[in-house]
């Protein structure tokens, strides 16, 4: 989209006011610095899902739309989760915690800070193999997506 | 040299060659008043609330094709435009809307006066423009103009903070504008426009559904031509009157809530239906799960999201409605297949039968006023040849089912947002494109009163238009309403303490009339339209519980009329 102050509400904007549902949305400005870069996730059925990629289309800030769903693509969110780390629980939440390749960025004696990156349903498994009571806070930056090999989104 | 942008903003409407500009001063815009008084090209047209000045810009818009322009103050002048900027949106019409902003400096301030205009009107707008930076004034007007314009039209909000157009820049008016991410699409898919003719040369039950935009897309020759090709029935939409010659044997009148007998019939037993332009409102389908059983569908639209939004259609072509119709005659004279004449002479034979049910009749030897005699009347004595603005409610639907409308651009509603205190601001937009036309404005007593305040602004400029008040002494539509569906329970439908509307028109300094008797009816307007410039105000005392028939109830399917 274009990287304009306002391009952001307008889409939030049609989603409320026609009922459509946002599970997650990114956005950051790209190496072209007219053009920021959004990732959407939604969901409906194919009625609806035709008719949230028209509207968007029919937006004048939205440059260019991909289904990313309609072929192969990769899918990445990232996660910082604070978790209570003292005592027998050290050791095994390093142990979980690098069984899903994440990394410890910040340690006090009483908690871990891991960082973690995956497909949302990697994020949400590490999230259930944690004791829930361990938990301190968890930050999602909601999905990005990109095209596989040839399959790309550009100007 | 260096102009202001007060100077910009007035140079860049010259040139985009705007001829009226509707609108309201206030603290905001003072220097773009200030340089408005210093030119004469642009013709500033003072109304007297700024709701008036969008649906004034509207009238004028749709009546001449070209779009409306509006200008009004930050905050309450900018919120007052925001109904009139929603009706025009709903109905697709090109406006372009230049509201006034705190400066720069105190936006977000809670500043005097200030609105997030942006904000307020981006659900209502193609699109929207905050000016941030002086030297790109110019270019965001013409871009305005060009999104308004192009493709599916609809209104543009410009927002203006008051430093910018104090601030000098270089003035350059760009002749040409283009932005990456819009390309509107005009010529449909060749493929489509074949498959889809065959589709309607093997018919044996089609009609033609068209709607605004056969009008917005100035393609009413062509579908006129390519309907009396083919010998199909036509019926329009609201928005689509004078689409088609209303008078001409091939249409079957308005479809939908209040259509007709034989055009919601041949719809519901259509076995082709030929889309053109229209949207598949809820007011034409009725209950979507009956709608058209047995059609196969070919949709024409120039915005791909109308297509398959409410009704999945089998044959779409996105394109301008002109362009796909066109190539759909060529492919016609091209090919060497034929309708099939045998089956369409039945389906005729079927429609004329549903058209002798008659379904428009009224009582004509009532005592009583009836509302549907006055437009009758009304059409007569203007040979049907009058620009007719209305409001919204019973009259509405009369005005559209009474007055037919052989040309496009003649009939000028509110249908899509249905906003009472349209009729009037419109017409005076209609009659200062068309000076010398018969412009009526069909109203009733609740919705004149909306915008009422504009008698002042046609005294000012001396419009002659007709007010053909349908005084029933109800808010009617919403009686009709409580009278079919709440037991009678008429709950605030009843409009008490009306003012003396003759007395009222005189007091602006126009001409009031009341008519109280079904015999004078025709001797007061011939006398109202005498009255060559001067505008009446005809209070006609109509029968309070007439209502509009037929009606589709809620829930119920186009086969399914309440007939009277
Ligand atoms: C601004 C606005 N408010 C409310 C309505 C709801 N409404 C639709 S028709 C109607 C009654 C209109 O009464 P009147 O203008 O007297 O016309 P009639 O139906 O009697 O012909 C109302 C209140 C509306 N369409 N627009």
């Amino acid at each position: 989209m274009e990287n304009e102050a306002g391009a952001l509400s307008r889409v939030a904007g049609l989603f409320s006011a026609r009922g459509y549902n946002i599970e997650s949305l990114t956005v950051a400005p790209t190496e072209d610095s007219s053009l920021s870069r959004m990732t959407l996730v939604t969901s409906g059925t194919d009625e609806i899902i035709e008719q949230i990629t028209k509207q968007l289309n029919k937006l004048i800030d939205v440059v260019r739309l991909m289904d990313m769903t309609e072929g192969p693509h990769i899918e990445r969110e990232m996660m910082l989760i604070k978790v209570r780390a003292q005592g027998e629980h050290r050791n095994e939440l390093k142990r979980v915690s690098d069984i899903f390749r994440g990394r410890i960025i910040d340690v006090t004696d009483q908690s871990y800070t891991i960082e973690m990156t995956g497909a949302g349903d990697k994020l949400d498994a590490f999230v259930q193999a944690l004791e829930p009571g361990l938990i301190i806070e968890v930050v999602r930056t909601g999905v990005s997506g990109i095209g596989r090999g040839d399959r790309s989104l550009k100007l | 040299m260096e102009l202001t942008g007060a100077d910009i903003f007035v140079r860049a409407l010259q040139d985009e060659g705007v001829e009226f500009l509707f609108g309201y001063p206030g603290g905001a815009v003072l220097h773009i008043y200030d340089a408005l008084y210093r030119q004469d090209k642009v013709n500033h047209i003072l109304v007297r609330h700024e709701q008036a000045a969008t649906h004034a810009a509207d009238g004028y818009a749709r009546s001449t094709g070209k779009p409306g322009v509006v200008l009004v103050t930050s905050g309450p002048g900018a919120t007052n435009a925001v109904t009139g900027i929603a009706t025009a949106y709903m109905d697709s019409i090109p406006m372009v809307v230049f509201t006034g902003q705190v400066p720069t400096h105190l936006i977000g301030n809670d500043a005097f006066q200030e609105a997030d205009n942006i904000g307020i009107t981006r659900p209502c707008v193609k699109h929207n423009f905050l000016v941030k930076d002086v030297t790109k004034l110019a270019e965001t007007i013409k871009k305005a103009f060009y999104v308004a314009t192009t493709g599916r039209p609809g209104p543009v909000v410009v927002d203006i903070p008051k430093d910018i157009t104090a601030q000098k820049a270089e003035y350059h008016y760009p002749d040409k504008i283009s932005i990456r991410s819009y390309n509107p699409v005009h010529i449909g898919h060749p493929g489509q426009v074949k498959r889809a003719l065959s589709m309607m040369l093997d018919a044996k039950r089609p009609i033609l559904y068209t709607g605004g935009g056969v009008i917005l897309g100035n393609a009413a020759e062509s579908l006129t031509a390519l309907a009396r090709a083919l010998n199909f029935p036509v019926t329009n939409t609201l928005m689509g009157l004078g689409g088609y010659p209303a008078t001409d044997p091939q249409f079957v009148g308005m479809l939908g809530m209040h259509g007709t007998y034989e055009a919601n019939m041949a719809m519901h037993h259509c076995d082709v239906l030929i889309a053109v332009g229209a949207r598949f409102d809820d007011r034409v389908t009725g209950n979507i799960e009956k709608f058209c059983p047995y059609a196969k569908i070919v949709h024409i639209d120039i915005d791909p999201a109308s297509i398959s939004k409410n009704v999945k259609v089998d044959i779409p072509i996105v394109g301008c409605v002109d362009n796909v119709l066109k190539a759909m005659l060529v492919e016609l004279g091209n090919s060497t297949a034929q309708t099939d004449a045998g089956a369409l002479k039945d389906w005729w034979q079927q429609i004329e039968e549903w058209r002798s049910r008659d379904c428009l009749k009224f009582d004509r030897d009532s005592d009583k006023i009836k509302p549907q005699y006055v437009i009758e009347t009304l059409y007569k004595i203007t040979h049907g040849d009058a620009f007719v603005t209305s409001d919204v409610g019973q009259h509405q639907m009369w005005a559209a089912q009474f007055y037919l409308f052989d040309k496009p651009r003649r009939w000028i509603n509110s249908g899509g947002l249905g906003t009472m205190g349209f009729g009037l601001p419109a017409a005076m937009g209609v009659q200062f494109a068309h000076p010398d036309a018969t412009v009526a404005c069909i109203t009733g007593e609740g919705s004149i009163q909306m915008c009422i305040q504009e008698l002042s602004t046609c005294l000012q400029y001396s419009l002659p238009i007709k007010v053909i008040n349908l005084n029933n002494g109800y808010l009617g539509m919403v009686r009709q309403w409580q009278e079919f569906f709440y037991q009678k329970r008429y709950a605030m439908s009843y409009m008490e303490s009306l003012p003396d509307f003759v007395k009222l028109a005189e007091s602006y300094g126009h001409v009031g009339m009341q008519i109280t008797r079904p015999a004078d009816v025709e001797g007061a307007l011939i006398e109202a339209m005498k009255l060559k410039d001067r505008l009446v105000f005809m209070d006609f005392l109509t029968d309070p519980e007439e209502n509009v028939y037929p009606m589709i109830p809620a829930g119920g399917g186009q086969n399914e009329m309440i007939l009277i």
